[in-house]
Order: structure tokens, then C-alpha cells, then sequence
């Protein structure tokens, strides 16, 4: 964890595409002139940026915003839209409205947490996230998974298994 | 300031405008339970256990957090508030891990006396026993999550009164937790000044003393009520 929180510091980071992060992080924090309430916006933009909420991050956010940092945090595990685990490379969402749910959805996420993680976490390799969400509107195409964020419609178990076979060879290639 | 009347379980109280409920009741002898609210911080709502009757309102209503108004009539003691009330300690103890024969608060707990009161001899639902650590890292005190309400007075405390706000609650639903700092040890937090107020708020065996032992821990909240004048009067009155 203590490794993952340096790395992810804006503070400590070098490299150009981290600086100009926590630069973006700078300004949405400017724009609200860096007011308490304007925390939830700022949690919103920090996560886009880093793609999760690490501990140094969060006492950052807290130290500028000048909130209790156990009050960040409170707000931050409060909401399923934030993550303090950094994110796979692939984020896989099964949707679990009643049309999927009904189409089969829970097969999906039984392959998912089979081959990669639990709904909610990342696979040990740090591929693939999986996560589950409640109808994402596109209940005509059930059942429905959200693949990088690229809506797939009609998912059967064996496309799901062909598609996670595909990035475990493609990774494979990669790394040779 | 305005003065309202009104009826709390037959009798005809008064009461300053803005004041509660709970807060008339109890300063006219009229005892309504309860287990968040504490005299001298905020009130939440939180435990549910002070809900009345009002006569023309359609739901029950916290008395902690509603203003006392002309001509109410309120009753605080009928048999379908008790049952709610004891519904609501049965699915407290069965929320998470409240052995009173092992714990440090046994004879002196809120939540034990007022089982006790209610006659909870049993509990319908079912236990949770949910896996829940014991932080012992701080130097002076111990949090056993097994024993906490989430009643939120430490939380309120320690913000209202000490002013450090070290604790907060992280999560949401049944995952709900008393955190310090960023969820860490509570002997790691940089914001916490040991003052101990949080301890002696705490209506159960969550928070304790070290060294304490099964029914040692007896807690004093006087303080509050002397540091809360002093500051609004200037006044130091044991």
C-alpha cells in the first residue's frame, strides 16, 4: 500500500504526465476556490485523473480543501463511483438490472469472478476489473456488459470467455 | 425568547421556542429514551429510540430533533413505541458482537440498561457475527468495533467539542465503520490529541480505557457539560 501511495502522490511523482495531473487536479480545486463543499467535485475530478484515490492522494485533497482528512475519507468509501484500490487495465461492468439479470447476467459475472475478481475488485495479474451496476439503460440488448466503457449488447458466457482468452494472449504477446 | 405549551404525556410542559422535544421532556422529568443524543453536542437522529407521538402528525418523529410547537400533544410511553423501541435494540445487539459477560462497559452500558428497561430477553432476528477487529494501537484507549452502535458521539465530539474531528464514519449500509484519520490505527492519527473526550461519550464497551477489564470501565461526561458553559458563558461551573 505505502508503495502505491508514493507513486501515486502527486507530490512525489516525477515524469511529465503526472506533473500535468496534478496540475489539472490544481486548477478543479482553484475553480471552486478551494472550498469544503466543493469536495465531491474534486473526489469526481482526482479519480479521472489517477483512476483511483490512493491514501496520499486523499490527504492531499483534504490538506488543500482544509477538511478533517477522516471526513474525506467517510465521503470517499461512502460512494460506489470511487475506488481506493488502483483500477485494472481493462474494467469490465456487468449489468444487473432486471432485463440482464433475467437474460443471464449472473452467468457473466460468475465467469468473471471465476477467471478474473470479485465484483467490486481487480484480478491478482491487474488486468481486468470487475464491477457490477444497476441497468445502464440499454435493456433492449440484454444482457448487457460495459467492456472499457463500450457497451456490448447479447453477451452469451462463451464471447465473454473468448474475449478474456484474447487479452490473456494478447498480454502474453505484450510482454515478449 | 417566545415560550411554547404543550402536552408531553398528559402533562402541560413549557418550553422555549427551538428547544426539543427530548430536551423539554427531560427537563420536566419526562424520560425518553435514547442512545446518540448526548446534552452539549449536535443531535442526528441517529439510534431512532427517542421517536414520539404526535397527535395530527401522520409519522412518528424523532424528539431530539423536533422543536417543541404551541399546543403539540405528544406521547412519549404507548405500548407501539415500545415495541418499536425494542425492536430496534434487539437488531442492535444482533448487528454486531455485544458479549456483555466479556466486556469492560457490563453493568454500566447505555445499551444494556436499556434492554434491560425494554425486557429484551431474547432477540427474534438473527446474529450477524460479523468479523470485526479491536484497535488497541493507541497508547491510552482501546475501540472494539464489536461493541459500536454507530451512534456517532465520538464522531460529534470529538469535531464539536475537542475540535480535531479525528474520527468520521467511512463506508455506507452494514459496512459502516468508526474511522480515524484515513482509516488507519487510531495510535497512527496525526489529528488526535488523546484528550479521551470521545471515550467518555461512548454509550457502550466500544470505547474504553487500557487496562480495563470485564466491567471496570465506568465513563464521566461531566466535563461536557463544563467545557460547553464555559465557552458559551465563560463560566466554570463543577
Amino acid at each position: 500500500m505505502s508503495a502505491q501511495t508514493s507513486v501515486n502522490s502527486p507530490e512525489r511523482s516525477s515524469g511529465q504526465a503526472v506533473d500535468q495531473r496534478a496540475k489539472m487536479l490544481e486548477r478543479a480545486m482553484s475553480r471552486h476556490h478551494y472550498a469544503g463543499d466543493a469536495l465531491l467535485e474534486v473526489l469526481h475530478t482526482a479519480q479521472e485523473l489517477y483512476g483511483y484515490l490512493s491514501p496520499g492522494l486523499l490527504r492531499e485533497i483534504a490538506r488543500k480543501l482544509r477538511l478533517p482528512p477522516s471526513h474525506v475519507y467517510g465521503v470517499a468509501t461512502f460512494y460506489h463511483f470511487f475506488t481506493l484500490q488502483p483500477r485494472g487495465e481493462h474494467t469490465v461492468m456487468v449489468c444487473m438490472g432486471t432485463a440482464c439479470y433475467v437474460k443471464g447476467a449472473l452467468g457473466l459475472l460468475e465467469v468473471l469472478e471465476r477467471r478474473c475478481a470479485r465484483a467490486g475488485s481487480t484480478s491478482p495479474d491487474g488486468k481486468v476489473s470487475v464491477g457490477t451496476a444497476r441497468c445502464v439503460g440499454a435493456c433492449g440488448l440484454a444482457p448487457v456488459i460495459v467492456w472499457d466503457g463500450e457497451i456490448l449488447g447479447r453477451v452469451t458466457p462463451q464471447e465473454l470467455n473468448r474475449r478474456l482468452d484474447a487479452l490473456a494472449v494478447a498480454e502474453v504477446r505484450d510482454d515478449g | 425568547m417566545s415560550i411554547k405549551t404543550l402536552t408531553i404525556d398528559g402533562r402541560m410542559v413549557t418550553g422555549a421556542a427551538g428547544e426539543s422535544i427530548f430536551d423539554v421532556a427531560w427537563n420536566n422529568g419526562i424520560r425518553i429514551p435514547r442512545l446518540c443524543h448526548v446534552g452539549g453536542i449536535s443531535d442526528v437522529g441517529a439510534c431512532r429510540l427517542c421517536l414520539v407521538e404526535i397527535e395530527g402528525w401522520p409519522k412518528l418523529a424523532a424528539a431530539c430533533l423536533t422543536p417543541v410547537e404551541e399546543g403539540m400533544v405528544v406521547r412519549t410511553q404507548t405500548e407501539r413505541l415500545r415495541r418499536h423501541r425494542k425492536l430496534i435494540v434487539e437488531l442492535l445487539l444482533a448487528e454486531r458482537n455485544h458479549v456483555c459477560s466479556v466486556c469492560v462497559q457490563n453493568g454500566h452500558c447505555e445499551l444494556q440498561d436499556l434492554a434491560a428497561e425494554l425486557g429484551v430477553d431474547h432477540v427474534r432476528v438473527y446474529y450477524r457475527f460479523p468479523r470485526l477487529g479491536v484497535d488497541m494501537s493507541h497508547e491510552r484507549f482501546g475501540l472494539d468495533h464489536n461493541r459500536c452502535i454507530l451512534c456517532t458521539r465520538c464522531v460529534r465530539v470529538c469535531d464539536e467539542v475537542e475540535g480535531a474531528h479525528t474520527w468520521d464514519v467511512a463506508g455506507r449500509g452494514v459496512n459502516c465503520m468508526i474511522v480515524a484519520d484515513m482509516g488507519e490505527p487510531w495510535g497512527n492519527s496525526e489529528t488526535c490529541t488523546s484528550c479521551g473526550k470521545c471515550v467518555q461519550v461512548c454509550p457502550t464497551g466500544a470505547l474504553f480505557e487500557k487496562g480495563k477489564t470485564v466491567g471496570e470501565m465506568y465513563k464521566d461526561r461531566r466535563f461536557l457539560k463544563y467545557i460547553v458553559t464555559a465557552r458559551e458563558k465563560r463560566q466554570w461551573i463543577r
